[in-house]
C-alpha cells in the first residue's frame, strides 16, 4: 500500500532525512518516534508534498507520489490529510468552514471565493463534527476554541478530505494530558473504524506503545528501529534517543494517564 | 532619596575611580560629537538657504509679507457675500460627487491590482518566487510616474473627462497600495496557509482563505487612507481637464475678483468631504479590527 524507498532530504549540507525506507502493507497505525530534529516532521511533510524530497521514491499502490505535479499533486494532497502540532486552522473563520476546507482540492477557486459550498458537503461537515463530539461549536470562530477542540477540528478537516492516509505531525505536543488522550483516542478510532492508515509523529514512548501497531524509530535522519511496540525495550529507546544508561523513560512521557478515575473524581468534586 | 543603613559614609562626590573616569570621558566625547553635528547642521541649512535665495526670482524676505494678502482678499470678499454660500454649495455638489466617484473607482481598481501585486511579490507567499523582483519593479515604476503626467498623456490621447483621471490615479494607487499591502502580508501567519496547502488547495484558495482574512483590517485601513489621498488627487486632476470639482475651482480662481465666494465654497466642500471620509473610515476600521 505504502512503500517508501531511499527517501532523502538535504538542507544545505546536512541530511534531515537520510535514505529512509519502509513499507506498510495494510492500514495500520504507525508511530514515528525520535527526539527533536530527528527528521520526523520533514519525512511527513515530504509525504504530503509540502516539502520537496532531494531523492528517493514514495510509492502508493505503485504510483510515485513525489513525481506528481500541479493538479495531480493537489489531488494526492487531497488523498493524504495532514494534522499539525499547531492545528494550522484559519483562526478568523468559523469551525464548519474550516472543516469544509478539507474538500478544497475538489473545488474551483472561483466557487471558493463566492463561498459556494454544496449543501450535501455542509451537512457532511456537520456530521463529522458531531462524530467528534464538537457539533455545537460549528458556528464559532476557530480561534475561540481550546487547543484540544481546535485539534479535533483539524481532524474533522482531515476526515472531510476522505483520505486514505492521515499524517499527524506531533498532534498532541501542544495539548494538556486530558486533551492529548481525547485526540489520540479519536485518531485510533478513525484508524480502526474507517480503516484509514494513520502515520503519527510522536516524541513520547508511552503514547507510541499505547496506540501504535508499528513503531519506527528515527535518529539523525535515519531509521534505527522498525518493529512492533512490544519490541520497543528501554535499551532500544536509549538508542533512538541517543541517551546513556541514566536514560529515564519518564523523561519522554507526556503522561497520558491510563487511570483516569482519580481525575474524574477530582473534577466531580470541583464541579459539585 | 538615598537611605543607607549600613556601609560606608556617604560622600557627596565620590571619586569616580579608573572605570568611572573612563565613562565620564566617554560621555564628554559623545557630547562633543553631538555639538559638532548640530553646528554642522545649522551651517549647512544657512548656506543652503542663502543659495536658494540667490537663485529665487523674487526674494523670500521681500515676498513674505505679501503671502497672506491673497487669502485675506479671498476671505474678505467671501465674508461680504456669505449669503451666497449655501446656493454655491448646492451648485457645486454634483461636481464634488463626480470627484468622489473618480476617487472611489480608482481606489477600488488600484486596490484590487495592488492586492494581486502584493501577494505576488511577498516573500513566502509568492506564486512564482523567482518573479517577485519583476512585480516589485512594476510597482516601483507605477509609483514613480506622477499621476498628473499620466493624466495629461491620457487626456491628450483619450480626450478630457473622468476616464483618464481614473486610469491615472488607479495606476499610481496600485503601486502605492501594493507596497503597503505587501508589507502587511509579510507579517501574516503562515500556519493557516500551510494547513490549506496540505489539503491540496490551489494558490488562489490559499491566499483567499488563509491570508486575506488575516490582513483584511490592515489592508482596508490603508485603502481608506488612500481613498482620502485620491479625493485630493482627483480634485487636482480637474485642473488639467478631467472634470469634477477641480475644474470648477480652476475656473473660479481664473476669474479672480468677484468669484472668490465660489473659491471658498469649493474649498469648504472639499474640506467637509475629507472630514466625512476620515470619520467614516475611522468607524469602518474600528469595526473591522474589533468585530
Amino acid at each position: 500500500m505504502l512503500d517508501v524507498r531511499n527517501l532523502t532530504r538535504i538542507f544545505g549540507t546536512r541530511a534531515a532525512v537520510d535514505h529512509v525506507s519502509f513499507a506498510v502493507d495494510r492500514p495500520a497505525f504507525v508511530g514515528i518516534i525520535g527526539r527533536s530534529g530527528a527528521g520526523k516532521s520533514t519525512l511527513l511533510r515530504m509525504m504530503n508534498r509540502l516539502t520537496d524530497a532531494s531523492s528517493g521514491q514514495i510509492l502508493v499502490d505503485g504510483q510515485d507520489v513525489l513525481a506528481l505535479r500541479g493538479a495531480d499533486r493537489r489531488q494526492w494532497q487531497g488523498n493524504c490529510a495532514m494534522i499539525f502540532q499547531q492545528f494550522n486552522l484559519v483562526p478568523r473563520m468559523d469551525v464548519a468552514s474550516n472543516v469544509l476546507h478539507g474538500i478544497l482540492s475538489r473545488r474551483s477557486t472561483l466557487a471558493t471565493m463566492f463561498n459556494l459550498w454544496p449543501r450535501a458537503d455542509i451537512l457532511k461537515a456537520l456530521e463529522i463534527l458531531d462524530r467528534l463530539g464538537i457539533a455545537e461549536q460549528a458556528p464559532k470562530r476557530a480561534e475561540a476554541l481550546s487547543g484540544g477542540q481546535q485539534q479535533r477540528v483539524a481532524i474533522a478537516r482531515a476526515l472531510m478530505q476522505d483520505p486514505r492516509i492521515i499524517l499527524a505531525d506531533e498532534p498532541i505536543a501542544s495539548l494538556d494530558p486530558m486533551n492529548a488522550q481525547v485526540v489520540m483516542d479519536t485518531l485510533k478510532r478513525i484508524n480502526v473504524e474507517d480503516g484509514r492508515m494513520v502515520i503519527a509523529n510522536l516524541h513520547t514512548l508511552d503514547t507510541a506503545r499505547r496506540y501504535c501497531d508499528r513503531v519506527i524509530g528515527m535518529r539523525d535522519g535515519r531509521v534505527v528501529f522498525d518493529g512492533t511496540p512490544d519490541q520497543l525495550s528501554t535499551g532500544v529507546a536509549r538508542d533512538i534517543y541517543g541517551a546513556d544508561a541514566s536514560f529515564n523513560e519518564s523523561a519522554t512521557s507526556t503522561a497520558i494517564p491510563t487511570e483516569t478515575a482519580p481525575d474524574r473524581a477530582y473534577a466531580d468534586r470541583m464541579l459539585s | 532619596m538615598v537611605d543607607i543603613a549600613f556601609g560606608p559614609k556617604r560622600d557627596p562626590h565620590p571619586d569616580p575611580g579608573p572605570a568611572g573616569a573612563a565613562y565620564l570621558d566617554l560621555v564628554r566625547r559623545r557630547r562633543m560629537y553631538g555639538g559638532i553635528l548640530v553646528v554642522l547642521f545649522v551651517a549647512l541649512m544657512a548656506s543652503g538657504f542663502r543659495l536658494t535665495e540667490s537663485r529665487n526670482a523674487g526674494g523670500f524676505w521681500q515676498g513674505l509679507p505679501q503671502v497672506f494678502d491673497f487669502p485675506a482678499e479671498v476671505l474678505a470678499e467671501a465674508w461680504d457675500k456669505r449669503a451666497n454660500l449655501p446656493e454655491l454649495f448646492l451648485d457645486h455638489l454634483p461636481a464634488l460627487i463626480e470627484t468622489l466617484n473618480i476617487a472611489a473607482v480608482s481606489t477600488l481598481l488600484g486596490g484590487l491590482a495592488g492586492m494581486m501585486l502584493a501577494l505576488l511579490s511577498t516573500r513566502g507567499l509568492a506564486r512564482w518566487p523567482r518573479l517577485t523582483p519583476l512585480f516589485r519593479r512594476a510597482m516601483d515604476a507605477s509609483r514613480a510616474i506622477p499621476e498628473i503626467v499620466i493624466a495629461l498623456v491620457l487626456i491628450y490621447i483619450l480626450g478630457g473627462g473622468p476616464v483618464p483621471a481614473v486610469a491615472a490615479i488607479a495606476l499610481h494607487t496600485a503601486g502605492a497600495l501594493g507596497k503597503l499591502f505587501s508589507e502587511v502580508a509579510e507579517n501574516a501567519d503562515l500556519k493557516p496557509v500551510e494547513g490549506l496547502a496540505s489539503t491540496g488547495a490551489t494558490w488562489g484558495q490559499q491566499m483567499y482563505l488563509g491570508v486575506i482574512p488575516q490582513v483584511a483590517p490592515n489592508w482596508m485601513s490603508y485603502a481608506l487612507m488612500r481613498f482620502e489621498i485620491n479625493v485630493r488627487a482627483s480634485a487636482i486632476l480637474g485642473f488639467v481637464g478631467s472634470g469634477g470639482i477641480g475644474y470648477d475651482l480652476k475656473i473660479a480662481m481664473q476669474w479672480g475678483m468677484g468669484r472668490y465666494d465660489e473659491v471658498v465654497a469649493i474649498f469648504l466642500l472639499l474640506f467637509l468631504a475629507i472630514v466625512a471620509i476620515d470619520r467614516l473610515s475611522d468607524h469602518a476600521r474600528h469595526r473591522l479590527v474589533k468585530g
